[in-house]
């Protein structure tokens, strides 16, 4: 016990740079995520059907494959295979590949969310909209779009709950996350090696992370629920 | 001069012909009333007016003015079709509502919207926005809604629901109000209440047509009754002609299935 005391104040500072890493990912991913999901929804609900079948069917695959396997892909492929190593050999090159990796797969399941969202509104709220005179953008924003934000709210909740969880998967490209830095002292850093406990303590992080969301999350649930 | 004429309309989907040569004429300050059983086009002649379809052939004039001539791709164009539709106003079957507005919000909405699109919009924003909740405030009032204007739709009654619809339709004074069946989605109840508002901007001389089957009510409010059966007009005419003497074997089968409730 005497000696987990002497060891935290180390294991902490080493933790919090890994959960720095791991935010990052968050939120680059949610920030690239939310539009491009958008834009794919677009193309899956398209009037022309060779782009509707070419987003549904790379929906498809990426929502049908681990986002590990993405992410050794995204990372790998273009060194190995195209000799030509785009990312890079430091942390930022895997950040990037990283990155790249979340937010192609997070976009896809965002966009089946807003898909959902989008038909989910009846067609009779836009055909008052029309009767009344209002512009196709009007109705967008004016009737539509609230509509849609209050279904898409709770599948986006736990979306972005499991976001939290699934940046450690970057791991596995060595990526400095948290998981990444408390696995370190297993196998030896700074003066410390075969503490198991250090990676254990990683799920505090994950857990206050997620309750903050939560309640965040809930709370906006809960502003929208003026009106059915 | 009539307000409306419909010349001619057809409307196919697909391979359904939906409204066969339809034609008719209404008169400002009328009522018509449309009755006919479920798939004979009723509603579907409602929104060619609205211009929520686009018939296939055919003329509608409002006022002396062609709005839609089916020949004439000028007069079928998106940006204008947006200002044609404000000659008629439309309320659903199913209120459509928008349910993140209040009753008012609901009503006053759209006339915001379009005085925004007026030159001297800034310059008398706050005396144009005044004016248009009054107008709104007087519309709930008639409707016997000057307490639920604050109310969101889901604290309504479905018979409130649609008199706020009411209101909102005529919000922007069209030329001639459609209703598509307003009391189809309402139990007998609030089905009078509804019928009640109806029947009262029948008495104002709004000039309207309704889509019902409410045999009596078209009867005593309707100036004119059109029977519609397979998207064609079998029988037009007075509504104790049509409905009380109806000369068509069609017509007289179909009011028959109304006596016997």
């Amino acid at each position: 016990m005497d000696l987990i005391l002497e060891q935290m104040p180390v294991v902490i500072h080493s933790l919090n740079i890994g959960f720095l890493q791991t935010l990052k990912l968050f939120f680059v991913t949610l920030i690239g995520a939310i539009p491009l999901g958008l834009i794919i929804s677009f193309g899956s609900m398209s009037r022309f059907s060779p782009l509707r079948w070419l987003t549904r069917l790379i929906v498809w695959v990426i929502r049908g494959t681990p986002l590990m396997i993405q992410l050794l892909i995204i990372y790998y492929f273009p060194g190995l295979v195209l000799k030509n190593n785009i990312w890079g050999s430091g942390e930022t090159g895997r950040f990037i590949a990283s990155a790249v990796s979340f937010i192609i797969n997070y976009a896809c399941y965002f966009s089946e969310i807003y898909r959902g969202g989008i038909q989910g509104v009846p067609k009779g709220q836009q055909e008052a909209g029309l009767v009344l005179g209002m512009t196709k953008s009007q109705i967008f924003f004016k009737v539509t779009l609230l509509q849609m934000i209050k279904r898409i709210v709770p599948p986006m909740s736990n979306e972005i709950i499991t976001l939290v969880k699934d940046t450690s998967l970057a791991r596995i490209i060595a990526l400095q996350e948290i998981i990444w830095a408390g696995q370190a002292f297993l196998k030896g850093s700074q003066g410390i090696s075969g503490a198991i406990w250090p990676l254990f303590f990683t799920a505090v992080y994950y857990l206050v992370f997620n309750g903050i969301l939560t309640v965040l999350l809930g709370q906006l649930e809960q502003k929208l629920d003026y009106f059915r | 001069m009539a307000i409306l004429e419909v010349h001619n309309i057809e409307k196919h989907f697909g391979a359904t012909h939906v409204l066969e040569d339809i034609s008719f004429s209404l008169e400002q300050g009328q009522a018509l009333a449309i009755i006919g059983s479920s798939g004979s086009g009723k509603t579907t002649l409602l929104r060619c007016l609205n211009f929520l379809e686009t018939p296939d052939q055919g003329t509608i004039v409002v006022q002396g003015k062609t709005l839609f001539d089916a020949a004439d791709p000028a007069t079928q164009r998106e940006s204008e079709i947006r200002k044609k539709r404000l000659h008629f106003g439309m309320v659903f079957q199913s209120f459509n509502l928008f349910p993140q507005y209040t009753a008012l919000q609901n009503v006053t909405l759209a006339s915001q919207l379009l005085a925004k699109e007026q030159p001297d919009f800034k310059a008398n924003k706050a005396q144009i926005l005044t004016d248009i909740e009054a107008h709104g405030k007087q519309l709930l009032a008639q409707m016997g809604l000057s307490d639920r204007a604050n109310h969101y739709p889901h604290q309504l009654s479905g018979g409130q629901q649609q008199r706020v619809a009411i209101a909102r339709a005529l919000a922007l004074h069209p030329d001639i109000l459609c209703f598509d069946e307003p009391t189809s989605a309402l139990d007998p109840e609030l089905t009078g209440e509804v019928l009640k508002v109806i029947r009262s901007l029948a008495d104002q001389k709004t000039t309207m047509i309704i889509v019902t089957h409410e045999m009596a009510f078209a009867r005593d409010v309707a100036d004119q009754v059109i029977f519609m059966d397979g998207g064609v007009i079998v029988e037009q005419g007075d509504p104790h002609e049509v409905i009380d003497n109806p000369r068509e074997e069609r017509t007289r089968q179909f009011l028959s299935r109304y006596s016997q409730q």
